[in-house]
């Protein structure tokens, strides 16, 4: 594996060292070091959650910047389901949305909503052609599927094979586009995902399910949100270009893809650690008769992304609405819109806990860590700079860490030391000494 | 003790169903650090499971003691609950002697046995009426 990019980095500059982001982090990734909140690359899944807690806005997630455009002679934009959600559904519609998007410099509008619809209807195939395993697993949150790879290795043939609606969209979008355009050649068009999210950002340029991402560039939420807001003003008559029924656009919610699925027995897990929980069981084998579990690694859903703009909760409540205006499909899905939506590859075991690659060598590590671990306060303080006293062991016995890091360690040490001092200085050699020699004078 | 080898005690409480698989939830994080293969684990950690899921059931709780080697895992879990007064027919699935409240709560389908055997390499019933059952679960790494 090359050098694995990552779109949450850290602003030096802005970090405070500070260990708010080291005790969120889900697989212990962030140490703090020279006074700096360090990401190990290989542990960050992008989850987002360090930006998300960070109080001084050091944790960042980098999306290209709006200029990529001009990279290419014509452009597609993709919006997340959450996009529409940012605004007030009232006054600004969908169809706002998407004619807004044209106005700013895209020649065509695709929504991840219909990629999603596609997903569904290919997810259910799957189901219905496949009798196990069971629960299948969503591969459409990135973040999810390098949990899966990084800490559930016994849940990766679980993940159902169905590309993410990014992808699928992406896929659709620029088929539709040459269709329409033949004298556009496909690599002079940039595909844009409209994204509430960092690990989305991961996925385009390291992409788990397919060899190269169809998506040319991620764009955040936030970087479009103003300046759609200004062009919808201008809007008198919008476009029809709507391609998704509510079955789409609800996937910006938790639940929204699982409801999709033909199955009574469905189960939805929003939130990091919620998901870890359940993904516990799972491997323990338990939760057999579910069918299908959505996970989303944010609160809320997609809506609950780090890119996003409005609050999770307000965003949620328009989403509930649209359920009652929006028909649940505009378009049955076609079997040209299904091609090639399977995997093309297959997500693999990346192990990031293992002491040693021999086993000898490794118990003898853990034993080392257990006596290490005995001798740490047990405060989870993280002024070591590691999230938990297990694991500040553990970075010493991977030689990344020295017990001395542990304030209460060092005090204790420099507490002897000074102890020492003192007795030591208290004694004088026999040539100085007048007290010792209590002896008769002349003996020695 | 020997320096590759590692020792895992835990104390299994009594009729307590939220904590029930601490002990195999345990085992299992400790095995992934020692990058055991993970169908091993999974094996070792279901079947630890059941067996801790019976010491609570019916034997009002109990000890687990895991011993790993470089060659495998040795999990015992002893109790010092009523006993198994027929094992061959506890082994049977399906055969349960679980109250009704335990069964209501989803246990006591009588597959615990069986599916300990299942999932491990060696399996030991020692029982005693009136003093208690103790089984070790082996799990070979190095086959």
């Amino acid at each position: 594996m090359g050098d694995y990019f990552h779109s949450v980095v850290l602003e030096e500059d802005l970090c405070m060292g500070c260990t708010n982001c080291i005790k969120k982090c889900p697989t212990d990734a962030i140490r703090v070091q020279g006074g700096k909140a360090r990401i190990m690359k290989e542990r960050c899944i992008d989850c987002g959650e360090c930006v998300r807690n960070c109080p001084y806005k050091a944790k960042v997630a980098m999306t290209d910047p709006l200029e990529k455009m001009a990279d290419f002679r014509y452009t597609i934009a993709l919006p997340a389901p959450t996009l529409y959600l940012q605004y007030d559904i009232s006054k600004f519609g969908r169809d706002k949305i998407l004619t807004a998007l044209k106005m700013i410099g895209f020649d065509y509008v695709y929504e991840v909503a219909r990629g999603a619809e596609i997903v569904t209807k290919a997810s259910n195939m799957y189901l219905r052609n496949h009798d196990e395993p069971r629960p299948m697993i969503s591969s459409a949150c990135p973040a999810i599927v390098r949990l899966i790879q990084v800490r559930f290795p016994n849940l990766l043939s679980q993940i159902m094979p169905v590309k993410s609606p990014m992808e699928v969209a992406a896929l659709n979008a620029r088929r539709e586009f040459c269709e329409r355009n033949p004298e556009a050649s496909p690599e002079d068009i940039g595909v844009f995902f409209i994204s509430p999210c960092a690990a989305k950002m991961t996925s385009v340029k390291n992409p788990i399910e397919v060899e190269n991402s169809g998506v040319d560039g991620v764009f955040s939420i936030k970087s479009v949100f103003f300046k759609l807001l200004k062009q919808m003003g201008k809007i008198k008559n919008a476009e029809n270009i709507l391609q998704a029924g509510f079955g789409g656009v609800r996937w910006a919610t938790i639940g929204g893809e699982a409801k999709g699925i033909e199955s009574d027995n469905i189960l939805y897990v929003d939130g990091i650690q919620n998901v870890i929980r359940i993904f516990e069981q799972l491997e323990d084998d338990k939760l057999k008769d579910v069918d299908f579990i959505e996970a989303a690694a944010c609160p809320g859903g997609c809506l609950g992304g780090p890119l996003t703009v409005e609050n999770m909760y307000v965003a949620k409540t328009r989403n509930f609405r649209l359920k009652f205006v929006l028909p649940k499909m505009l378009n049955e899905v076609t079997e040209t819109e299904l091609d090639k939506t399977a995997f093309d590859r297959y997500p693999e075991h990346i192990d990031v806990s293992t002491l040693d690659s021999d086993l000898s060598v490794a118990l003898q590590k853990l034993n080392k860590m257990d006596e290490l671990c005995s001798m740490l306060p047990a405060l989870d303080c993280g002024a070591c700079g590691a999230p938990s006293c297990r694991a500040l062991s553990e970075d010493i016995v991977r030689g990344k860490a020295k017990l001395t890091d542990c304030v209460f360690v060092l005090k204790e040490k420099v507490r002897n030391l000074a102890k020492e001092m003192i007795e030591l200085e208290n004694m004088l050699p026999p040539t100085l000494d007048n007290k010792s020699s209590g002896k008769a004078k002349g003996d020695f | 003790m020997s320096d590759n080898v590692v020792k895992l005690h835990y104390d299994i409480d009594a009729e307590d169903f939220t904590t029930a698989g601490e002990a195999s939830s345990g085992v299992k994080k400790t095995l992934t650090r020692l990058g055991v293969n993970p169908e091993v684990i999974k094996r070792v950690s279901i079947a630890m499971y059941e067996a801790e899921i019976n010491a609570v059931i019916h034997a009002n709780g109990g000890v687990a003691d895991v011993e790993i080697t470089p060659e495998r895992v040795t999990v015992v879990i002893s109790d010092r609950g009523p006993g198994i007064p027929n094992v061959d027919k506890a082994m049977t699935p399906g055969w349960s002697t679980a109250s009704n409240t335990v069964r209501e709560l989803g246990f006591g389908a009588g597959m615990g046995l069986p599916n300990m055997k299942r999932y491990t390499d060696e399996m030991y019933v020692e029982s005693e009426v009136g003093v208690g059952t103790k089984v070790t679960l082996i799990v070979n790494i190095v086959s």
